[in-house]
């Protein structure tokens, strides 16, 4: 197992490693300079040499690559062109919204097909399994916008129940958390709706196994066996579509933070390449890469706690 | 062995009164529109063994299904199910889930798949204890490791905190067989309970089963297709064809008396030998030289254990015309030395040629093929049978159209199929008749060594009969040679000349395949020789009161 674990972090070190060239290899010596292009077309050439210098393009690639992964191992992200601030503090200040957002809007799915696929496998064929299915089809191909959408004219134009958008900031966690009630079930509709179909699927193999019937064998009802033995196996490709979904979730987020004016990360980044911030996107995306590769590795993780087959291997 | 009557109640059953354990009478079972069972009536006695005896699909599964209350939610039941006197039939779930575990237990057939992979086997057979209430957690895990001991579990070897998947599947089983009886259940219904197991194995399980009947003194509804396990272990056999119980009564009397045709034809059957001409071998075809495969070693760790030599240092050589068999036990590398031979192995060592050329490049290709163990998952579904046949001919210059045809209607004429069954999908087919689609396929770009890969393991016994009657005819009229691969000596005995024994990667002994049965040389040989379940042939029929 410690094997294992040093094994996985090297493959971690090595795909960050390789992530960082990539980006920093596109971003800033692919043809096309840099400061030019912050700076628009019609700038004047002693802006861009200012630029450049204070940008540190006249150093040599290679020195301002390890200046730039150097500075990230100590949490120096650089500094916003647009904004003169800090690229880690406006980071921070995003990740308060679109962190919670992520969880909120994961936790939400989760609570909404666990139940829904569960019930549709043990029904099979039956009305709540057709219901299930359709409702799933429906929610996959709608896009969450278009949900967000409905939400505001429902919850908040209608109703009054919400507000349209914006977020009030953390002081009041009960008013922080409301302000995120929309977007977060508009985000986690959709991926409600895959993860019951996979939940949906793999407990109707699973339910078909021989051990599900030894099980009943010993005199487990449906309802045990279901939940003793069924519920963990099927849970395992679960695992899987989750881990995707909660590094969408991080940054994907952008429509939806549009819709209802929040500042998150995926706004953040949007807002940095329409103003050509490139310090922002190249060490913003560095930092999602980051996260999309932990999240990946606690996945593999789960499985080798959940399945103690992974575990000779 | 004194198998009139049973054995271990003979002394005791006037003491019991006249109630049976089991009296499952005028059951009947429809799934849809489909007849499954049709007024079957049975009775077992406590500490009896009933053998439950037919060919796949006749309804034993289904039996003991039924007596479980666990039929799949299609099926309707009529008739009546007597578990100590109580009709089971007409009990909802809740009263069955009750009696399920603690009055009846139930072993099956697959012990791979019958034990849950994410639980520790200590918990699975604990699990049984605490869920009728028996016993409180910690006193569940101690019983669990009793009961695992008690099925011949060795604790310091394997135990109850090993997970499945670390077991062999004679172990598992004895981990199924532990959770079955952990409350001592009056009924215990052992459905195929040895078929996936090698004979040794087997041979241990039912010894086990035996043991733990007259232990506990249950009354043991033993399913099975092979007359010879039935012979040797049940004391009263009912005999199963379509649904319905076709003859009943004492192990030996129905044997000897075989009232019934399809008794007579099962039995015949398992006597079957098919008629082999004797061989005319030419110079050697295929010869392997100190051929080696080897896998490394699982990591521990940093570090590796040692190889895996699943092949180690075979040598053989098969004469033109020769009928070869291969037998050993499953994890022998009986199959990984076959697909060396196809060419599918990579080799860490030896070199295996067919008539001078390396075997696996193109030309060897052609002159090879392999028909294989499972006449489900052989065949490609969505293809019809005529083109399933012909592939072969991809290795060698296509005939053209009309030519093809021809080919193809004779393969399938060859193997008692007709030509029209080319347009038919594989679906249609039975098992018996897709390994004689399996044969023709292997057969029609006329190769000069064919490999049986376990090819009528899965069939019932009357089938294989006939398959091998095939094989036997075949072989003979086109004077091929073959190397047949099984872990059934009896099914090998019929169909070679010559016999190999492989134990643990190696070929332990080898010769002509009438002396090895007479006179096996080897230790291994012998065991494999005395674990296989015997069927002493009866004596004629006789009329029933000379």
């Amino acid at each position: 197992m410690a094997a294992y674990l040093i094994r996985r972090l090297v493959i971690l070190t090595l795909s960050l490693a390789a992530a960082s060239v990539v980006i920093f290899v596109v971003i800033e010596v692919a043809p096309g300079d840099p400061a030019s292009f912050m700076l628009g077309m019609n700038a004047r050439p002693d802006t861009v040499a200012a630029l450049r210098v204070e940008l540190g393009l006249d150093q040599p690639p290679l020195q301002r690559y390890f200046a730039w992964v150097g500075g990230m191992l100590r949490g120096d992200l650089g500094l916003s062109y647009t904004y003169r601030a800090p690229v880690a503090q406006m980071v921070a200040e995003r990740a308060q919204v679109s962190l919670p957002l992520a969880l909120y809007a994961l936790g939400l799915s989760v609570l909404i097909a666990l139940p829904a696929g569960i019930i549709a496998a043990t029904h099979r064929g039956r009305l709540a399994d057709l219901s299930v299915v359709g409702a799933t089809q429906l929610g996959i191909a709608v896009p969450n916008f278009w949900f967000a959408m409905l939400l505001v004219l429902l919850f908040a134009l209608k109703l009054r129940w919400f507000s349209a958008g914006g977020f009030p900031g953390w002081s009041d966690p009960l008013l922080a958390l409301k302000s995120l009630t929309l977007p977060a079930v508009a985000l986690a509709l959709p991926q409600a709706a895959i993860l019951a179909r996979v939940l949906r699927s793999s407990l109707i193999d699973i339910l078909a196994e021989d051990f599900i019937r030894t099980a009943r064998a010993k005199g487990l009802s449906r309802r045990q066996t279901l939940w003793r033995h069924g519920l963990r196996a099927a849970l395992i490709p679960v695992l899987t579509i989750l881990g995707l979904q909660f590094s969408f979730l991080l940054a994907g987020a952008i429509i939806i933070e549009q819709v209802f004016f929040l500042p998150g990360l995926g706004r953040l980044i949007f807002q940095a390449i329409t103003q050509r911030d490139l310090i922002v996107v190249e060490s913003v995306t560095m930092l999602l890469v980051f996260a999309v590769i932990v999240v990946n590795l606690l996945t593999d993780l789960a499985y080798v706690a959940a399945d103690p087959r992974l575990r000779a291997q | 062995m004194d198998t009139s009557g049973g054995k271990h109640t003979g002394q005791n059953r006037d003491s019991l009164a006249a109630a049976p354990l089991l009296d499952i009478a005028a059951l009947s079972l429809r799934i849809g529109s489909k007849q499954i069972l049709d007024n079957v009536a049975l009775t077992l006695d406590p500490g009896e063994i009933l053998a439950l005896t037919g060919e796949s699909g006749s309804g034993k599964s289904m039996t003991a299904l039924a007596t479980m209350g666990l039929l799949p939610d299609a099926a309707t039941a009529t008739g009546s199910i007597a578990l100590s006197g109580q009709d089971l039939l007409p009990l909802p779930d809740r009263a069955m889930n009750a009696r399920r575990g603690r009055d009846i237990g139930m072993v099956f057939q697959e012990p791979m798949t019958a034990l849950n992979p994410f639980h520790r086997i200590g918990d699975q057979v604990a699990e049984t204890l605490r869920i009728h209430g028996a016993m409180r957690r910690a006193a569940a895990h101690h019983g669990a490791a009793q009961l695992l001991a008690r099925t011949g579990l060795d604790p310091a070897r394997i135990p109850p905190s090993r997970y499945p998947h670390e077991l062999s599947g004679g172990q598992r089983q004895r981990v199924v067989i532990a959770m079955a009886i952990a409350m001592r259940p009056k009924l215990l219904i052992a459905d195929e309970p040895t078929t996936a197991l090698d004979v040794t194995t087997q041979a241990q399980i039912l010894d086990l089963l035996d043991r733990l009947v007259k232990d506990d003194g249950m009354g043991m509804l033993l399913i099975t297709h092979d007359l010879a396990v039935v012979a040797q272990h049940a004391d009263r056999i009912a005999v199963m064809k379509e649904g319905t119980i076709v003859e009943t009564g004492a192990t030996a009397e129905v044997l000897r008396q075989r009232c019934h045709p399809y008794t007579q034809a099962l039995l015949d059957a398992s006597f079957h030998r098919p008629h082999l001409a004797p061989p005319v071998p030419g110079g050697p075809l295929l010869v392997a030289r100190d051929v080696v495969r080897s896998y490394p070693g699982r990591r521990v760790g940093l570090r590796r254990a040692p190889e895996i030599r699943a092949v180690d240092g075979v040598s053989l050589t098969i004469a033109k015309g020769e009928r070869v068999g291969l037998v050993g036990e499953s994890g022998c590398g009986k199959s990984t030395l076959t697909r060396a031979i196809l060419g599918l192995e990579p080799l860490q060592g030896g070199t295996i040629v067919l008539d001078g050329q390396p075997v696996g490049t193109p030309p060897t290709r052609r002159r090879m093929q392999a028909v294989f163990q499972d006449p489900y998952g052989s065949f490609n579904p969505r293809h019809r049978v005529g083109r399933l046949v012909s592939e072969p001919f991809h290795l060698a210059a296509p005939p053209q159209d009309a030519p093809l045809q021809d080919a193809i209607a004779r393969a399938l004429t060859e193997v008692g199929l007709s030509p029209e069954d080319a347009r038919r999908h594989i679906h249609a087919f039975s098992g018996g008749q897709r390994q004689r689609i399996a044969i023709a396929r292997a057969l029609i770009i006329r190769p000069e060594l064919v490999i049986f890969d376990e090819a009528v393991s899965a069939l019932d016994v009357r089938v294989r009969a006939r398959i091998l009657d095939l094989i036997a005819e075949l072989t003979t009229r086109h004077g091929l040679t073959s190397l047949f691969i099984s872990h059934d000596l009896s099914v090998v005995r019929g169909v070679t000349d010559r016999l190999l024994v492989m134990k643990a990667g190696k070929i332990v002994e080898q010769g002509p395949t009438a002396s090895v049965f007479a006179a096996p040389q080897h230790w291994y040989t012998k065991l494999l020789l005395d674990a296989a379940p015997r069927l002493a042939r009866p004596p004629p029929r006789q009329v029933r009161d000379a």
